[in-house]
């Protein structure tokens, strides 16, 4: 065996069956120490020993860094100098950049409407079928793969090739069966096809989340609520105005949160499909290209906007949260 | 689709013969298959085109190959098992993936039932602050996290990709199985105390076996999103270890690399996706309890 697979397998070894060893006896130390104090203290104690590995965690990878990354947003390229707020100037004064919040901003309202709009309308419908729990796996299934794999699944669909040559592309294939086409998809820079273009590949990934979680808090609907209803002669478009959809309301507006914070996480599948060419460009995307081209500081910004970009939900989603607390 | 609800809505349906209900139903139908093909047509074409010749490929769209049927071989598999470094690169992913996923959901674990059950100041305060957590974007985190890593040399090594995904996935969680371990009988813990357990004794005897559900859930949760990514593993491995890429990343560099004109492409992007749908296929209905358990109550 070559020594770097020996070596990679004794890493995972280390980090399989050392790592959940060292937790299980950081615990079992803890609640020997406890044991050395008093009886008084012990219950004081207790719960920060417990929660001292997540919190380590909670603060070294996602506080600390986060506060830095602030700071450093205001610094110059070295990071030697603080420069203020330049940072922010060049990205809302930079047409890439200022683009890349523009596509943004597009993939956050197209995508929850998308996928929460077709993800109620097919968990309602599917709901009348016998074959539901295959149509539904049928929907979900793009979720369990990469935005990687997704993105040459669609790539094979987008394919182009000059008109006159046979098209393979999928979708140019159907179009001209009709006599249509072909169009350049994810080529040429066009007003903001390309964007929505790559949202309709992120919502055939997620539709079936959306669904998923749709469909049990439809099923959570007392059938005997809905029969009551038809029963009094209502139809069924009045039965979904008057019932589930105000039932089904608080459900799809966490959904909708997930999906805003997930259209404006979006970086993979910008990277896979166009390499944020032709005009497709996200903010998560921006931060990295702006890493990669050894620009810490603007990178820190753009972060940064992505993160106050997110605040606003992130609030909503506590509040969410804690109504549910309040119910509980 | 439980019996029950299947006789209510017959019974609305009321005495229609077979024929006429069949028929008032054929659009209800016609649109849930017509989805379902929308839904798989382009997966089964980069699975059809995976199997497929290079010219083939290039001169034909997939869906002739299948009228009249054309030859398909292996032979594209064999090559980017062989030649192309996917093969290490599985093993990369596999690596990176199983302790990305064990260490933070025993993290999460020791925290969860310590918010669910013991009483200290702050408590739902700093439940809410995980919580908050849940939506800081890992862009923010990574400049600092390579200059942390860089004195230590993690950077490039599976480490830092190890950690950097247990900080990431700990708050979702730290809340699905504070969640889950909340709603545990109460009983069972007090006549635990009676018996003179301690806490230790009461959390891997009964909080954590009862919990199996909920850490299964979030096991595969987990498991699925550190096997699919790209971005941690882009920012901490890169360029400077090629050889500790996961796939995700090999086959993203190849699409970018070749424009996607690699002939090769549709079985390396297929390779990739083997886990997650076995995975998937096997254990959907733990994933959907995941997910549901972490939007919806009950």
């Amino acid at each position: 065996m070559d020594p770097r697979l020996t070596a990679a397998l004794v890493n995972a070894a280390v980090a399989v069956v050392g790592v959940p060893a060292a937790l299980v006896g950081y615990i079992l130390l803890v609640e020997q120490i406890l044991k050395a104090l008093p009886d008084r203290l012990q219950p004081r104690v207790r719960p920060w020993l417990w929660l001292l590995p997540a919190f380590a965690f909670l603060a070294v990878f996602l506080i600390y860094p986060t506060i830095q990354t602030i700071a450093r947003s205001f610094q110059n390229r070295a990071g030697t100098e603080f420069v203020g707020l330049a940072n922010y100037e060049w990205f809302f004064g930079n047409n890439d950049a200022f683009s890349s919040l523009i596509n943004s901003g597009i993939w956050v309202v197209l995508l929850p409407l998308i996928t929460v709009g077709l993800g109620l309308l097919i968990a309602v419908i599917v709901d009348r079928v016998r074959y539901e729990s295959t149509a539904k796996s049928v929907i979900f299934l793009p979720l369990a793969i990469s935005a990687t794999a997704a993105g040459v699944i669609w790539f094979f669909m987008f394919l182009w090739v000059p008109p006159g040559q046979p098209q393979v592309g999928t979708l140019n294939g159907a179009l001209g069966v009709f006599g249509a086409g072909p169009l350049a998809f994810l080529q040429v820079s066009d007003w903001k096809f390309n964007t929505v273009m790559l949202i309709l590949v992120m919502a055939w990934m997620w539709t079936g989340f959306a669904m998923v979680i749709i469909s049990a808090a439809y099923k959570g609907i007392s059938r005997e609520l809905l029969e009551a209803a038809r029963v009094d002669g209502a139809n069924e478009v009045q039965v979904f105005r008057a019932i589930v959809w105000p039932l089904l309301l608080p459900t799809m507006a966490v959904i909708t949160t997930t999906m805003i914070i997930t259209a404006l996480k979006t970086f993979d599948l910008v990277y896979v499909m166009t390499g944020g060419q032709f005009d497709t460009s996200v903010i998560a995307f921006e931060m990295i290209q702006q890493f990669s081209f050894g620009r810490a500081d603007r990178s820190a910004a753009v972060a940064v906007i992505l993160f106050l970009a997110i605040i606003p939900v992130m609030a909503f989603q506590i509040r969410q949260f804690r109504r549910q607390e309040a119910i509980r | 689709m439980t019996a029950a609800t299947e006789g209510t809505r017959l019974a609305t349906v009321g005495q229609a013969s077979g024929v006429s209900r069949w028929l008032r139903r054929l659009p209800l139908h016609a649109f849930v298959i017509v989805l379902m093909i929308i839904w798989l047509i382009p997966t089964i074409g980069l699975f059809v085109n995976s199997f497929r010749t290079p010219q083939d490929a290039a001169s034909s769209g997939w869906w002739t190959a299948l009228f009249p049927p054309e030859a398909l071989s292996f032979d594209n598999y064999a090559y980017v098992l062989n030649r192309q470094g996917i093969a290490p690169a599985f093993l990369n992913s596999l690596l990176i993936a199983i302790p990305s996923t064990v260490i933070p959901v025993m993290v999460a674990a020791f925290a969860g039932y310590a918010f669910a059950w013991m009483k200290f100041p702050l408590r739902n305060v700093l439940f809410l602050a995980v919580v908050g957590l849940l939506v800081v974007p890992l862009q923010t985190t990574f400049i600092p996290l390579l200059q942390l890593f860089r004195p230590l040399g993690w950077n490039g090594e599976f480490i830092a990709v190890w950690l950097a995904h247990t900080g990431y996935g700990l708050p979702f969680a730290v809340y699905l199985l504070r969640n889950f371990m909340g709603e545990l009988p109460r009983e069972v813990f007090e006549s635990a105390d009676i018996d003179g357990a301690g806490w230790a004794t009461k959390f891997f005897r009964l909080a954590l076996p009862m919990t199996i559900p909920a850490i299964a859930a979030l096991a595969i949760f987990q498991f699925l999103f550190t096997w699919n990514d790209l971005l941690v593993a882009f920012v901490f491995i890169g360029a400077s270890r090629p050889d500790n890429l996961p796939m995700t990343v090999l086959v993203a560099n190849l699409v970018q690399s070749t424009g996607g004109g690699s002939q090769y492409l549709a079985a390396a992007a297929f390779l990739t996706m083997v886990v997650p749908l076995i995975v998937f296929l096997f254990l959907q209905r733990y994933f959907v309890r995941g997910l549901t358990g972490g939007a919806v109550k009950g």
